[in-house]
């Protein structure tokens, strides 16, 4: 068939052109036109469809995500913001960490094996783009209702992919989350978080500059994988004898990913590129545009140069193509030896497909014919925006204004029984099942991982310095009120660092919800980015960077707003954390912060399905009091353990850590059921040596955190208000949910 | 006291297992897959990871790495040599060891800390320990299974041949329990838990997995 060239296109304006079928809309599709001064070529159709589709260029969630800059809090911290593949941080002593979390929500429900891999994957090459060698990486999951048939389909896909594929890259997985709720049947949500660690000096960036300087592919094979949307134009285009049809889903190759992360990095070390971006979504169409409208504007590529694992493909399905485990370097042209010879070693494929010029155009050839001439803003930057309608649901009122119907234990036996139902509620029950497929010792630096508060990677093993992240979010608390949803999550992201002694530095999120479309959804959205961003501001922390995947939902039912809040913080000398529980007897157990009737979303009424009432109010200048507390009783020394307490309270806080190293507890509460149940955020147990109690007295004085002692360490039991459990009881209905349920 | 460390295209642990070698106060000596040079070292080490990304078997591409052939011939001299999990795959590829690791009998990969006991404290990397000591060392793998015919299962049991075996429940569905083995000489081990991973109790599970790299050293001075 013949090739749509842009000769031709001047010279046929009136050609039928599938816009609607890629996605776009009339008024898209006219605003191609008066960009172009002519109808677009079949390439070029092909590459703003993709660029300008929601995923790629956020035009519904821009109007929203620009508070992120500008309520920024002042800090110093931030080397690189949003824009970049990820945001870089210093975290002291010449080191700049680089950590983003992205969704692959969609693949993984269609294929969970390869679309969490990929997903994976394609976070770690984010990371790698920015210089950094990848040093860890962590994975909130969200499921349907753990019985449900397809949740045992998608569940143990999707564990395997993650391990799958990040065990090969040798990257130690050290956290996440695994949540449960009707809501994401049909939807999952795989989140994956990176980090990755370099010097100051290494920080690369997503830009062509220099006239003359050659546009480098290297890695994996161009394949027809991924394609999706684009089959439309290749059928419409392309008749038979074309290249087949292949899976949406794209499929990963995590040892080729290996290998092009040391070659890259090996790369990166001799300084041989001026910039570099990762093929993703929307693949080589992105990755040239983006490097284009970085620099000054100007390249040549020729296409037919991209070397295929299909030779049937046509330019257009290059250009689209998401084939895995690419990535596109700017190198002068006379490191460009040193360059080859880098990728030989490595068995890396490398081919010079382009040069970047002193225009404004980016052009794109196939065998001298020009295919693509545009100026490339107006494909990577210069998007449709949409303020779409948004209006608060109708539910909000409803669900508000009732209030929370769930027994409450009052007698020794109805204590037990709740604390043995809330150990292993899948939410809350052990998630070795899971973790277990995940390398967590790979680079001999893993400090902390899961059941631990956040995970903790040390980066320098001379001076002992670290970083600790954690992920959050609590979906039932931003389904009742997404402004306080989002704004508790960072809270409680930010508490789980500080338990440890690490002091939170920056945030990175991932924003899962329904259809932009739905005015409703629209205004959890907003309300989500609004909270987001006014908690930032109040804790002074930078948002470096984020993912936003719309449109989870099945028919009219959209997932729970879930906004998932990363925050990364630093630690001095790993050598000194906090651990999560104690492994002594005779320590004395307090409770940091004060405990309300908070029942509204919290575990204890998901489990009796009630998701109604309030939901706690954020009170950020609090959880700022109790950081510096923790981080102050940390650096005293006063702690023998802290643990954060957040989903399913107190009870499920108590189980973690006695069973964490089998040492029991006796804890006396003067109200056990609301006491046991109740999730009022901002509240923290810490052991400490009764030598310790003036210190810890004083810091909670001078940080008006009220301070109370619930008891002691020690014993084969969890003992509350004299109703004895036994830790073999314990670890038996804390543990055997997982294998029970998937085997 | 140089020790060689290889990277395979794939090798994920050769960093660890070259901090675990300068731990126990011996030297790591980088050795490249594609390079016929055993740089004069004492010792070699072949790491885990997914080497070729464990393409047609584990450790299957690897044996044909031009530095392979120099491990097979100075192995054979008694030079001593120490497969790590993919390591110990490629050795049973290149036929120093008898046996073959297959998948796990759960057929999940598998991350947790083991307990082990040692069996053989005779060979050149097991010297530090005494014979029935029990360790707790990281097990990571997909494919540790340890499978072989009953005849060689006699063979390594009868000649005091299996150096290391799992206690309690069986991880992973080897025959006889068995986490490690060495050749008739003793001077070549594979073992499928990870020592390099257990050499400080602030990243591992313990330290006891660095009674590995301290034994060798005992060896050498012998």
């Amino acid at each position: 068939m013949s090739l749509d060239t842009v000769v031709i296109a001047q010279s046929t304006p009136d050609t039928k052109q599938p816009f609607a079928e890629l996605g776009l809309r009339p008024d898209e599709y006219a605003r191609i036109k008066e960009i172009l001064g002519r109808r677009p070529t079949s390439s070029e159709l092909a590459m703003y469809s993709v660029m300008w589709s929601e995923h790629c260029s956020y035009k519904s969630s821009k109007v929203h995500l620009k508070q992120f800059g500008d309520k920024a809090p002042k800090s110093d911290a931030l080397l690189v913001g949003i824009g970049e593949n990820a945001g870089v941080v210093d975290v002291g002593q010449g080191y700049a960490v680089t950590f983003k979390i992205e969704s692959h929500n969609h693949p993984s429900f269609v294929e969970p094996y390869q679309g969490a891999a990929t997903g994976v994957g394609g976070i770690v090459r984010d990371i790698l783009t920015m210089g950094a060698r990848p040093i860890a990486i962590m994975d909130p999951l969200r499921f349907g209702p753990a019985d449900a048939p397809d949740t045992r389909r998608v569940l143990p896909g999707i564990v395997a992919g993650v391990g799958g594929y990040g065990n090969c890259l040798g990257l130690p997985n050290i956290g996440g989350e695994v949540v449960f709720d009707q809501t994401y049947a049909g939807n999952p949500l795989v989140n994956a978080l990176c980090v990755g660690v370099m010097k100051h000096t290494d920080i690369k960036l997503a830009k062509a500059a220099g006239a003359g300087n050659l546009v480098v592919l290297f890695g994996a094979k161009t394949g027809g994988d991924g394609i999706g949307g684009v089959s439309v134009l290749a059928s419409e285009t392309f008749g038979a004898g074309g290249s087949t049809k292949r899976p949406s889903v794209q499929v990963g190759d995590p040892f080729v990913e290996k290998i092009l992360i040391e070659c890259s990095l090996e790369i990166f070390a001799e300084d041989l590129v001026v910039g570099i971006q990762d093929l993703g979504g929307a693949g080589l169409s992105c990755a040239t545009s983006e490097l284009a409208s970085g620099g000054s504007g100007g390249m040549n590529v020729a296409l037919d140069r991209v070397p295929l694992r299909d030779p049937s493909l046509s330019p257009e399905e290059i250009l689209m193509s998401e084939s895995q485990e690419r990535m596109c370097a700017i190198v002068e042209p006379h490191k460009l030896s040193r360059f080859l010879e880098i990728c030989a070693k490595w068995d890396v494929t490398v081919t010079a497909i382009g040069e970047v010029t002193d225009g404004d155009r980016l052009e794109i050839t196939w065998n001298g014919e020009l295919i693509v001439d545009v100026p490339p803003r107006t494909v990577a930057h210069e998007g449709p925006v949409y303020n779409r309608p948004l209006a608060q649901p109708a539910y909000i009122d409803e669900v508000n204004s009732q209030s929370v119907n769930v027994p409450i234990p009052s007698n020794a036996d109805e204590i037990k029984a709740a604390v043995l139902k809330l150990a292993g509620a899948p939410n809350l029950a052990d998630k070795s099942w899971v973790t277990s497929q995940y390398d967590k010792y790979v680079q001999g630096n893993t400090i902390q991982a899961q059941p631990d508060d956040s995970g903790m990677v040390r980066i320098d093993e001379t001076t002992h310095l670290g970083v600790a992240i954690s992920t959050d979010a609590n979906a039932n608390w931003s389904y009742l009120n997404p402004y306080q949803g989002a704004k508790l999550a960072l809270a409680e992201a930010a508490r789980n660092i500080a338990t440890a002694g690490a002091r939170p530095l920056a945030v990175t999120n991932c924003l899962n919800f329904g259809s932009p479309e739905d005015s409703g959804v629209m205004w959890q959205f907003a309300e989500s980015v609004r909270g987001l961003a006014d908690g930032c501001l109040e804790m002074g922390l930078p948002v470096t960077g984020g993912n936003v995947s719309f449109y989870n939902q099945t028919g009219t039912v959209a997932i729970l707003p879930t906004p998932v809040i990363g925050v990364l913080g630093v630690i001095q000398d790993v050598r000194t954390r906090t651990p999560m529980s104690f492994s002594t007897s005779g320590l004395d157990l307090y409770l940091l912060g004060q405990t309300f009737e908070d029942l509204a979303g919290s575990e204890w009424a998901f489990l009796h399905g009630e998701r109604v009432g309030q939901s706690p109010t954020a009170d950020l200048a609090r959880e700022m009091r109790l950081i510096e507390l923790l981080l102050a009783g940390h650096e005293a020394k006063v702690f023998s353990a802290a643990h954060d307490l957040s989903q399913g309270g107190l009870s499920a806080g108590l189980t973690e850590m006695v069973l964490r190293y089998s040492v029991g507890a006796t804890i006396t509460l003067d109200n056990a059921g609301i006491d046991l149940l109740s999730e009022t955020p901002g509240r923290v147990i810490v052991a400490i040596e009764r030598s310790n109690t003036d210190v810890l007295k004083n810091l909670a004085t001078q940080n008006e955190i009220p301070l109370n002692k619930i008891g002691v360490t020690g014993g084969e039991s969890l003992t509350i208000n004299g109703c004895v459990i036994s830790l073999t009881e314990l670890r038996e209905a804390h543990t055997s949910t997982f294998p029970r349920l998937f085997g | 006291m140089r020790i060689g460390v290889i990277t395979f295209p794939g090798t994920l642990d050769d960093r660890d297992a070259a901090r675990a070698v300068n731990h126990g106060g011996a030297v790591a000596i980088p050795l490249w897959h594609a390079v016929a040079d055993l740089k004069n070292v004492d010792a070699v080490i072949l790491p885990g990871g997914f080497s070729y990304g464990d393409y047609l078997r584990c450790g299957a591409i690897s044996r044909f790495a031009p530095v392979m052939k120099l491990v097979v011939e100075a192995a054979g001299k008694g030079m001593p040599v120490l497969g790590i999990c993919n390591g110990f795959q490629v050795l049973c590829e290149s036929h120093l060891l008898p046996g073959a690791l297959t998948r796990n009998s759960d057929l999940h990969f598998l991350c947790r800390d083991q307990e082990i006991e040692i069996i053989n404290n005779s060979t050149p990397w097991t010297n530090s320990f005494t014979v029935g000591e029990k360790i707790i060392i990281p097990l990571k793998n997909g494919e540790g299974s340890f499978q072989c015919d009953d005849k060689t299962l006699a063979q390594l049991e009868g000649e005091g041949r299996v150096v290391a075996r799992y206690v309690g429940e069986n991880p992973n569905g080897s025959r006889n329990l068995i986490a490690g083995i060495s050749n008739a000489r003793g001077n070549v081990v594979g073992l499928m838990p990870h020592p390099e991973h257990a050499i400080d109790p602030l990243t591992g599970p313990s330290a006891q997995g660095l009674g590995f790299f301290t034994s060798i050293l005992n060896a050498m001075v012998k």
